[in-house]
């Protein structure tokens, strides 16, 4: 193994924490807003290294930039979901744990 | 495959079996639909590991994408008890009845898929996909070989969409409790990648994976969007000319094809020698575009009327 691939490798090693910590978040966070501001972060931090790390292993420039698009459309995609859900939430009555 | 590609394909196998089940046995309707969304795109990562891409995308865009937003839809129109949707399952009470059944049939289908021609088709496919104007070998069979099995899957979506149309005018859609600015932006942003990968989609059906119907898929997904954020369909008249024209093009053509080379001495869905990949790529446009709106209908769960919508009370 080259170089790159040895960085991408590492890219893709550091995203896993992002992943595990966000999914340990949405387990065992008390509301629905704490999970969604779990998910929606650290996933999404996740992700990115993962594409990145994947599109550097890969040697190609064309896949890294369409791994980096999946990743923009996904923070796009994933930010107003959680927004959603957090206003459908909030008109439903549930309150934010602690207030 | 290594010992983790084992692993990996035993917990999806696992998963999918666990995901099945509590689709249909959950009691609460939501957890049902859910873990049915979550089925469709684990049956889609099932595909790709049986290196199935053509199947993966059209699972994953129709199995979990416009089939979990008609069920969720679905599910918010159905009285709640204290917030839940209850299923009341009836214990039953035949399991020797019941695991029998189950047994032989599981029993049946593993000896059929034993019974299999071990090397498949594939190799015929393959020897004759220069005569077939296209160089994927999915695309091939779809709309060369079998086109007769694409024109009856295209006729079976518009009669479920006729079905729905006949029921009732449209209800009125479903719009956010609480709205939000960033859905209608996001509908904005990502219309024209929608249309923009579902033309590549198409394009490439030719010689790799894709073609009309993930290509129609997309589009329609990217239509249901719309209509979420805010937009309105753009036909509202009672007769719905265009509509009724675009929902029957893909059908329409196939059927044209079949019959132009019946009548002019050729067999039932011969193309002319030559005009082959032409021929296949107009099919697959129309094609593509009738599945697009055929989903849309669909979704819209009722024919779309030109004084608004059904009230439907709550």
């Amino acid at each position: 193994m080259n170089t790159v691939q040895w960085i991408g490798g590492l890219l893709v090693f550091l995203g896993i924490p992002f992943f595990l910590l966000g999914t340990l978040g949405l387990l065992r966070f008390p509301d629905v807003y704490t999970r969604l501001h779990a998910l929606a972060k650290a996933d999404n931090v996740g992700l990115g290294l993962v594409c990145i790390g994947l599109g550097v292993q890969s040697g190609s420039v064309a896949l890294l930039l369409k791994l980096i698009l999946i990743w923009v459309l996904m923070l796009i995609s994933s930010a107003t979901v959680a927004g959603l859900i957090a206003r459908t939430a909030l008109a439903r009555g549930l309150r934010p744990w602690g207030t | 495959m290594g010992v983790a590609g084992v692993i990996f394909d035993g917990l999806l196998a696992l998963a999918l079996v666990w995901l099945a089940w509590q689709a249909t046995r959950a009691a609460d309707l939501f957890h049902a639909v859910v873990s049915f969304i979550v089925f469709g795109l684990l049956m889609a990562l099932a595909w790709v590991r049986l290196e199935a891409p053509d199947i993966a995308l059209a699972e994953a865009a129709i199995g979990a994408g416009a089939t979990g937003a008609l069920l969720l839809s679905a599910l918010d129109r159905l009285a709640t008890r204290d917030g839940y949707h209850r299923v009341l399952y009836e214990p039953t009470t035949a399991w020797g009845f019941w695991i029998p059944a189950g047994g032989a049939l599981l029993g049946g289908l593993t000896l059929a898929a034993w019974k299999l021609p071990a090397p498949g088709l594939g190799e015929e496919v393959l020897a004759s996909l220069k005569l077939s104007g296209v160089d994927h070998p999915v695309t091939a069979v779809l709309l060369n070989f079998r086109a007769l099995d694409t024109l009856l899957e295209i006729g079976v979506l518009l009669l479920a969409a006729v079905t729905i149309w006949s029921l009732g005018r449209a209800p009125s859609p479903l719009v956010p409790a609480m709205p939000s600015p960033a859905l209608p932006a996001l509908g904005r942003l990502l219309f024209p990648v929608f249309v923009l990968v579902a033309a590549y989609l198409l394009w490439r059906g030719s010689h790799a994976p894709g073609g009309a119907f993930p290509a129609g898929a997309v589009l329609g997904a990217g239509a249901i969007l719309m209509l979420l954020a805010g937009a309105r369909p753009w036909i509202r008249s009672s007769e719905h000319g265009p509509w009724r024209w675009i929902l029957s093009l893909g059908l329409a053509m196939l059927l044209a094809a079949a019959v132009t080379g019946s009548l002019s001495g050729l067999a039932f869905f011969e193309y002319p020698r030559g005009a082959a990949g032409p021929m296949i790529l107009l099919l697959e446009v129309a094609a593509g575009l009738s599945i697009a709106l055929l989903l849309f209908a669909l979704y819209l769960r009722g024919e779309p009327c030109e004084h608004g919508y059904r009230e439907v009370g709550s």
